[in-house]
């Protein structure tokens, strides 16, 4: 799985670090999203799929 | 289990209703109707990146041809849904054409209110692309600015006008921007923000008619009398759920689909997105959301509904606006008359996060330039927490969230 973030799109809505929080990080100044492992393993598909869906900024992609 | 799903409105709930019925398996029937011609696109960013000239409109396609077509689905675009016949269980369309379903999602969204006399050339309204785009070829003439309403669109549209350079006057009946959204201690940070960058706030101040030059719009003129010079004026006084089709259908019309907590008006008939009035169980409070990340929730929750999950649509919501260099996150809901307590960071530093309690539960929880710490402390309002258990942060402790 291949996770690639936008950060022109992000909002900074902490909604990927709801869904998956071994994935996505904000940073602390401005709580753009961070990628903590862009290649997370098959057992977080369903949390990461989760985070790229809930993102209200469509910022996350996912590729299988 | 249904087996024609039919989805009218083909914006972000009706999509997200779409995709998440696919994601689940569902593979009956599934047409989705949409009365603009696009392909479905994002709104937030009508108001900002759009308007400032920063991002092209083909930014906000929400699904590309590709995406829509493993979607399976049948794609009405630029037909607008009429009527709804619930004994023949057929939508009418525009034209005269009727679609037929075992199961309805109502997802229309809502239009923007108008005022009377706001038909001139120079007045605008904004909640589609194109509407966005005239208005920005309208601000790059530079025009003397005039927002009426000082809500989520107006503020936001004040502070990219400004941002532009042009010369802004911001009016609202109410006594500071955001007051509906945010209770007037935030809503006059905002004021302050405005004024810092250099917008003429207007407020207690009522609109009494448009001025005009050969129907070219020339200024307002207000309650009191007073005139206001205007060559371009953004109405954003709020937006009406849009359900004239529903007229007559039976459906609980009160402010929207009136549902209940699983996002269902009628056997076999849900709503979704900013339309849809429902119960929510999380507050036990009835609400009614236009928030982008609203629209993608319920849709989730009402395709899990249509499926037999009958759970109740018990959400935190979430939404943002963005202003200058302001950005506020809010997670729950912020009554009017909720008491505010600041619990981290400070109000003086413009860096703070600030909860909101009503019955002495917090409700909400909203961040100015503090998304990290906001999104940290949304648990309170997850947990229901009790404003008194709440501490008013240390100055060791606001440096620290810093």
């Amino acid at each position: 799985m291949k996770v690639t973030i936008d950060t022109d799109r992000c909002i900074a809505a902490g909604q990927c670090v709801l869904a998956a929080p071994d994935v996505f990080d904000q940073r602390d100044e401005d709580g753009l999203v961070v990628l903590l492992n862009p290649n997370p393993s098959a057992d977080l598909a369903v949390e990461v799929k989760q985070a790229a869906t809930l993102c209200p900024a469509l910022a996350i992609t996912v590729e299988d | 289990m249904p087996r024609q799903v039919v989805i009218v409105g083909a914006s972000a709930a009706g999509l997200s209703t779409a995709e998440a019925l696919r994601r689940r398996g569902y593979d009956g029937g599934l047409t989705l109707i949409g009365d603009e011609p696009h392909l479905p696109y994002d709104r937030p960013p009508l108001s900002k990146q759009i308007l400032a000239g920063t991002w092209q409109p083909d930014k906000l396609v929400l699904r590309g041809d590709e995406a829509l077509s493993e979607l399976g689905a049948e794609l009405l675009f630029g037909r607008a849904a009429t009527g709804l016949d619930r004994a023949g269980q057929q939508v009418l369309l525009a034209g005269g054409d009727a679609v037929a379903y075992d199961a309805l999602v109502i997802a229309t969204g809502v239009s923007p209110r108008r005022l009377p006399g706001a038909d001139l050339d120079g007045v605008h309204l904004l909640r589609t692309v194109d509407d966005a785009l005239a208005l920005r070829a309208n601000l790059l003439a530079g025009p003397k600015v005039v927002v009426v309403g000082a809500g989520f669109l107006g503020a936001e549209v004040a502070a990219v006008a400004r941002t532009m350079g042009l010369d802004v006057t911001l009016v609202d009946p109410l006594p500071v921007p955001m007051h509906r959204q945010f209770g007037p201690r935030i809503g006059g940070l905002i004021a302050e923000l405005h004024r810092e960058h250099g917008v003429a706030l207007r407020l207690t101040a009522g609109v009494s008619r448009f001025v005009d030059a050969g129907g070219q719009v020339t200024a307002i003129e207000l309650a009191d009398g007073s005139l206001i010079d205007a060559d371009l004026v953004l109405v954003a006084v709020g937006a009406s759920p849009a359900t004239g089709w529903l007229d007559g259908s039976g459906l609980a019309l009160g402010d929207g689909v009136e549902c209940n907590s699983r996002c269902e008006a009628a056997p076999g008939i849900y709503a979704a997105g900013d339309v849809a009035s429902w119960h929510n169980p999380h507050f036990d409070a009835r609400m009614r959301l236009e928030h982008r990340m609203n629209a993608t929730e319920q849709g989730i929750a009402v395709a899990g509904n249509l499926l037999g999950d009958d759970l109740p649509f018990a959400s935190v919501p979430y939404f943002w606006t963005d202003q200058y260099d302001v950005k506020i996150q809010a997670y729950g809901i912020f009554p009017p008359g909720a008491e505010l307590q600041i619990i981290s960071g400070d109000l003086d530093d413009r860096r703070f996060v600030a909860a909101y309690g009503q019955h002495g539960t917090v409700t909400g929880v909203l961040g100015w330039n503090s998304p990290r710490e906001a999104r940290t402390l949304r648990q309170l309002v997850v947990d229901r927490a009790a404003m008194t258990d709440l501490t008013t942060p240390s100055p060791v402790t606001a440096a620290a969230a810093r």
